[in-house]
């Protein structure tokens, strides 16, 4: 194909919107309806690849499209930090779908063309969120992925459902509406102009205080980042399908919330104005106890999707923390964790949701002795644990790795202790659940015979994504060289 | 022809509406109603367009000059309304004929119209006309086709709530008209224009003092503004749908308007700003509007109700943004002027559809109409995200606009405080989508259709502007932008 690169970056924002014409049309033949979706899976990703080699080969790749209100644009450019998230969200579609396919039939849920329709629109404004080029229309596709993502999490359509959407929309709306928009507009007065611009758009003679206050404005606008306490959204959202979990809730929406917060601290403060901020420490502080609350919190949940919502509240706060140290190593340890974590945690959701078709099984302590019926699943389990805790084989490792350098290069001991002890939490929170299924016996029931492996596209799903998971420990080369390029262009 | 324009926005409803009682036939009348206001909505496309590339028409009926005749004026600020009210009269009467079947005895159709009529060219004449009495004269004639037309709601409570408006219309219209009164005798004129040159020299004066309260109290309660807003939510909820959704979309803006117009153009913005203080008044009272009204619209079990309040909330906006006192206030409110009209003719079109099919509207009878009535429905969830002010809606851009202005004032906590009371039109819209989308069917209900095409064509028309002047902002943004430029006198 001869399509140009600015071409392929409009076509992967509007591509998954075209298709949800294709997805409605074609409702009523699932098959064809799946097909459509894989098939604009597919092109995506190629697109997205197209874009990265156009990255590598140092072409700079932007789009206007219109002027929405004067001065503020809807464009579009490709940076290595965006294409690090549309690469990982584009993949991980493809994968989520195959493994939706699997889960979604063999639970036979209702409104299926809803659910991929819905799916579709997300990874839509997740592109337009990863490539945008400047925070107005970053802000416009954060919130259409808020409303999109509404109806897949109340899709069961029971009462606790429309309480989780409840819960869903109102923090990330309020949030988005009250700090974020009031940030950005506070922006665009101080600064004059909302584009990203590497070493950031402020004066370097900016009031310390009013830049400070538009910092602590955007950590706590940016609900999606899941910054305590404005987390409660993340584990409400958990009455979602499983697939739904894996790919918004460990990876798109949160990622994009992350990603914003990276973005902002990288390209619209600079991290070295963010260094001088008087607010940056409190952040860093409330970071820090994002990650052990939620962590603590997370040990006493039963309810596996629970307990992973947890963990990813905490994982989040790593990224955060990383990009508000301001330091080279931390923004370089934030990206790859994006990377990272989305592998490991889209895995145990992929567990999870396989369990939960599989054996009729929510809650960790019915698991007792799963192992020896689904030791595929469980063994996934077990590596992307291992990639979330951030020891080897696993791409955790790297992530953490210079998430502490980034702590120790801005001498932030106590967040480098924080860490530490959040990784032994994870141990706590994690391990026991495969360890448990291998190695205990099964005295609740007696019944287990019964239960089999995952249908064969969710497995295929999982096994891929936990493959994924040791790559990034074996071959972390590309996704080094992207966080790299972050700060250098 | 052309230079007759600012006559003919309003004469030609004016005329059509007597005329329009020779047709018994309520379709011929709604037909003949329906071609008046498209005329119109032509007439004040041609006059902005005219306004905007050579300025201001001056246009002396009967060829009297300034002072003795009458004048009609037409400036960006005219046009820009003039034009707002002839276009949702027109989009709002497609559905007429289809609702008013359902709401209104067939006997008093061409009533409707003629009084639909009359009260469309008042509006028009208020707005067009650059005489203060006029404006009075006027004021009456659309107060009076109001109470008659709300009083036509199918439910007995119109009646009252008609009566109720009518004793709150008649004390603010005779404020205005002591003001007026006031004002001849301290100056000899009547013209808006001879005012404003006449009225700096006179201005130390008690009376004319007195007379400023008195007209903007009375435009206050034209207006609906909290705490005077008493006689609206009744008035809006029990009068026929078609006459909700074209009174919520035009006639608190025709209010606004007066306001605009009395303190820029009459007093002048350093009388009414410096001396008097409306600003501080002005911006509590907002603030207090939105939250007051939009706390009580959460607790509404009758969604026209719910939106009644809802509009007065909006209000407040406009209040807030009129009370900075610059250029980008006055812009963020005329530009909410025009985006509320959109959503509330939207809003209130698509509850007269759901009023069609159901025969009424209260928060129960939405239980399990997203899926009867998916299209409506889904009109209605847009309508109300632009209420709430989503991006890529024009709520987005008047809610952007007002912050800008605020923030460039220096008004943090306004800001602050606006944005926070944005989030109670979540909740209240919320409450309509989970009964719509996830409350089952009433038992014992029978099956309902989606509503005829007569509603949705003209609900969607307005949705789709909703979204198309929330991405394409040049048309609103730029008159909106240059009428309050030119209020400030500033040369854009």
């Amino acid at each position: 194909m001869s399509l140009s690169l600015e071409t392929m970056l409009q076509l992967s924002i509007i591509l998954p919107l075209l298709a949800t014409i294709g997805i409605v049309a074609t409702g009523h033949k699932p098959d064809l309806r799946e097909g459509v979706t894989i098939g604009t899976s597919l092109v995506l990703l190629y697109f997205v690849i197209s874009l990265y080699q156009g990255l590598q080969l140092g072409e700079s790749i932007s789009v206007h499209w219109w002027e929405l209100l004067p001065g503020l644009q809807i464009s579009f450019s490709v940076e290595p930090l965006g294409m690090l998230f549309a690469l990982i969200a584009s993949f991980l579609w493809l994968i989520t779908t195959v493994y939706a396919i699997g889960y979604m039939r063999s639970h036979q849920e209702q409104n299926q063309t809803r659910f991929y329709t819905c799916f579709a629109i997300a990874i839509g404004s997740v592109m337009g969120i990863a490539f945008a080029s400047n925070l107005f229309t970053l802000f416009i596709f954060y919130e259409v992925l808020t409303l999109s993502t509404y109806p897949l999490v109340t899709h069961a359509g029971t009462e606790k459902a429309k309480r989780g959407g409840r819960i869903y929309l109102g923090i990330l709306l309020s949030t988005s509406i009250v700090f974020f928009l009031l940030a950005i507009i506070s922006t665009w007065f101080v600064a004059g102009t909302l584009d990203f611009k590497p070493g950031g758009v402020f004066d370097s003679d900016v009031n310390k205080l009013v830049a400070g206050t538009i910092l602590v404005l955007f950590i706590f606008g940016i609900g999606k980042a899941a910054i305590m306490p404005f987390h409660r959204w993340l584990p409400a959202a958990m009455v979602a399908p499983t697939p739904v979990s894996a790919l918004l809730h460990a990876v798109a929406v949160v990622k994009a919330g992350v990603f914003t917060v990276l973005k902002v601290c990288v390209f619209i403060f600079g991290i070295d104005l963010l260094a001088l901020l008087p607010t940056t420490q409190f952040l860093l502080y409330l970071a820090g106890a994002s990650i052990l609350l939620a962590s603590l919190v997370a040990m006493r949940q039963d309810n596996l999707k629970a307990r992973l919502a947890y963990s990813t509240v905490s994982q989040l706060g790593y990224i955060t923390m990383g990009a508000l140290l301001a330091t080279s190593a931390g923004v370089m340890g934030s990206s790859m964790h994006i990377a990272t974590h989305a592998f490991g945690k889209i895995t145990l959701f992929f567990c999870a949701g396989a369990i939960l078709v599989a054996a009729h099984k929510s809650k960790i302590s019915e698991m007792r002795g799963l192992g020896k019926q689904m030791p595929i699943t469980m063994a996934a389990f077990f590596i992307a644990s291992l990639s979330i805790i951030g020891v080897p084989p696993t791409g955790g490792t790297w992530s953490k790795w210079y998430l502490l350098m980034g702590t120790m290069e801005a001498e932030q001991h106590i967040l480098m202790g924080i860490l530490m002890i959040s990784s032994l939490l994870n141990i706590a929170y994690l391990l026991p659940i495969p360890f448990h299924a291998f190695f205990s016996a099964d005295k609740l029931s007696s019944s287990g015979g019964g239960i089999k492996e995952a249908p064969l596209p969710s497995l295929i799903a999982l096994c891929v994504t936990t493959v994924g998971c040791v790559i990034l420990f074996v071959y972390p080369q590309p996704l080094y060289e992207l966080a790299k390029a972050i700060l250098a262009t | 022809m052309l230079a007759h324009l600012p006559i003919l926005q309003v004469i030609v409803p004016l005329m059509a509406a007597p005329l329009c009682l020779f047709l018994t036939r309520p379709r011929l009348a709604w037909l003949f109603a329906l071609i008046v206001s498209g005329l119109a909505f032509v007439i004040s496309s041609l006059l902005l367009q005219q306004v905007m590339t050579s300025g201001t028409i001056i246009y002396e009926l009967g060829g009297w000059d300034a002072p003795w005749g009458i004048e009609y004026r037409i400036d960006q600020l005219n046009a820009f309304l003039l034009l707002i009210i002839s276009a949702i009269s027109t989009v709002v009467l497609f559905a007429a004929d289809t609702s008013i079947r359902q709401e209104i005895p067939a006997e008093k159709h061409t009533l409707f119209y003629v009084l639909y009529l009359l009260s469309l060219a008042a509006m028009l004449g208020i707005v067009a006309t650059g005489d203060a009495f006029n404006v009075f004269v006027f004021l009456e004639i659309s107060s009076l086709s109001a109470y008659a037309l709300i009083a036509l709601g199918k439910d007995r409570r119109a009646l009252w709530a008609s009566y109720q408006y009518l004793v709150m219309g008649t004390i603010g219209a005779t404020f205005i008209l002591i003001g007026i009164g006031l004002m001849y005798q301290m100056t000899g004129t009547l013209n808006m224009e001879d005012l404003s040159i006449r009225l700096p020299e006179v201005e130390q004066t008690r009376t004319v003092f007195t007379a400023f309260a008195f007209v903007i109290v009375g435009i206050c309660l034209k207006l609906a503004m909290f705490p005077l807003h008493l006689w609206l939510p009744n008035a809006y909820a029990y009068a026929p749908s078609i006459v909700t959704a074209f009174f919520a979309a035009t006639a608190t803006k025709v209010a606004i308007y007066l306001l605009i117009r009395f303190t820029f153009s009459v007093y002048g913005f350093s009388f009414s700003f410096t001396h008097i203080p409306l600003q501080m008044l002005f911006v509590v009272l907002g603030l207090a509007g939105i939250f007051a009204a939009s706390v009580a619209a959460i607790y509404q079990t009758n969604i026209k109700l719910l939106f009644a309040y809802s509009s007065i909330a909006q209000i407040g906006y406009m209040i807030v943004g009129f009370s900075v006192g610059t250029v980008a206030g006055l812009t963020a409110t005329l530009l909410h002027v025009f985006n509320h009209a959109l959503m509330k003719a939207a809003l209130f079109l698509a509850l007269g559809a759901v009023m069609y099919r159901i025969g009424g509207v209260r928060l129960t009878q939405f239980h399990g109409l997203g899926r009867q009535m998916p299209l409506t429905m889904a009109a209605i969830v847009m309508g109300g995200l632009s209420l709430i002010g989503v991006p890529l809606t024009v709520g987005f851009v008047s809610k952007w606009y007002l912050i800008v202005a605020l923030i460039e004032k220096g008004w943090w906590p306004v800001a602050l405080l606006i944005l926070f009371g944005s989030l109670l039109a979540i909740v209240y819209v919320w409450r309509i989508v989970e009964a719509a989308y996830f409350k089952p069917v009433l038992a014992g209900t029978e099956i309902i259709k989606e509503a005829p095409l007569s509603f949705l064509i003209p609900i969607w028309t307005l949705v789709l502007a909703n979204i198309y002047f929330g991405i394409d902002t040049r048309l609103s943004v730029q008159v909106a932008k240059a009428a309050s430029q030119s209020l400030f006198g500033v040369s854009p």
